[in-house]
């Protein structure tokens, strides 16, 4: 049954407004569990990895705050700048726009509790984008202090 | 939640620390008041839920002793300044460093919130997205015992 023409406006309005709505309130986009269960890793498999000396190991990209970061991060990965901004995702395109698509990276971020990290799904979404398949998002429940730190796995501290 | 770190009843550290002004803010001005010490960000979805309900805090429980503090951990202070107008933030915020969240035991995930007894002394630590509920019936308590800590025969 189609909708009487004089009606339709309406109902475009409506969808648009409620789009616009989604938008603002962080509701599409930026919320990290819409990445699919398959492109994540938890904390101990990254541990387990980074330990064992066969493994590939990966190019690991903090993509949060640099207040976090230089608190404690994981060794050996790289300070990209929060990629829910545009300068952030900028840097993060530049920093892996030279790699072979099929290098092996882990993003991750750890600011809050996952369902409100603004920073991981972009940064997943702009890699996509590029075409990288290789791509593992750090699962971090709550945030890295209690998932990372408090669990005794490495840290590594400043810039 | 309540989280590991810095313990409840120790001293709350001292910090001095830029405002939205470029004001050194000394934390230890405050003391005889019951503080409560927010670390949060522009960028975080909970810490900024939180702020509208601590503007209606700070307005309720001001007159009575509370006064609230926001610790930013943005990486700068332009988005701050719009967010401290646009949400008609009511309470002083300072720029937040890694050396201050290494006092507080490690800010390692926001929101975390302290809050600090008119003798100084950390009364609560909650992290993560908190009830409001929660914060105000710690408040309460916080300044009803500090009052009748004022009048030992009550």
């Amino acid at each position: 049954m189609s909708l009487p023409i004089k009606f339709r406006p309406i109902l475009l309005i409506f969808i648009f407004g409620a789009v616009a709505i989604a938008l603002t309130s962080g509701v599409l986009g930026y919320q990290a569990s819409l990445i699919p269960a398959s492109r994540l890793i938890k904390p101990d498999e990254l541990v387990k990895i980074l330990q064992s000396p066969k493994s590939e190991k990966p190019l690991m990209i903090q993509v949060g705050s640099h207040v976090l970061y230089t608190q404690a991060h994981i060794p050996g990965s790289e300070y990209i700048g929060p990629a829910s901004s545009e300068t952030g995702l900028q840097s993060l395109r530049k920093r892996v726009e030279s790699l072979p698509r099929s290098k092996f990276i882990v993003l991750y971020c750890g600011c809050c509790p996952w369902s409100h990290c603004p920073n991981v799904k972009p940064a997943d979404d702009a890699l996509h984008a590029m075409g990288f398949t290789n791509v593992k998002i750090l699962y971090i429940a709550d945030n890295f202090g209690a998932d990372w730190v408090e669990k005794g796995y490495p840290v590594g501290k400043g810039d | 939640m309540r989280g590991k770190g810095i313990a409840e009843q120790s001293l709350a550290p001292d910090f001095s620390l830029p405002d939205l002004t470029g004001q050194k803010l000394d934390l230890s001005s405050y003391r005889g008041k019951v503080v409560l010490l927010d670390f949060w960000a522009t960028w975080c979805d909970a810490c900024r839920d939180e702020i509208p309900h601590f503007v209606e805090l700070q307005n309720k429980y001001g007159g009575q002793g509370l006064q609230i503090i926001g610790v930013s951990m943005d990486d700068g202070p332009e988005p701050v300044r719009d967010f401290y107008q646009r949400f008609k933030m009511n309470y002083p915020v300072v720029m937040g460093n890694a050396k201050t969240g290494e006092l507080y035991g490690g800010v390692l995930g926001l929101p975390i919130a302290f809050l600090i007894g008119r003798d100084g002394r950390i009364s609560a630590k909650r992290i993560g997205a908190t009830d409001i509920s929660v914060f105000e019936k710690e408040i309460k308590d916080a300044l009803q015992s500090a009052a009748a800590s004022s009048y030992p025969g009550s």
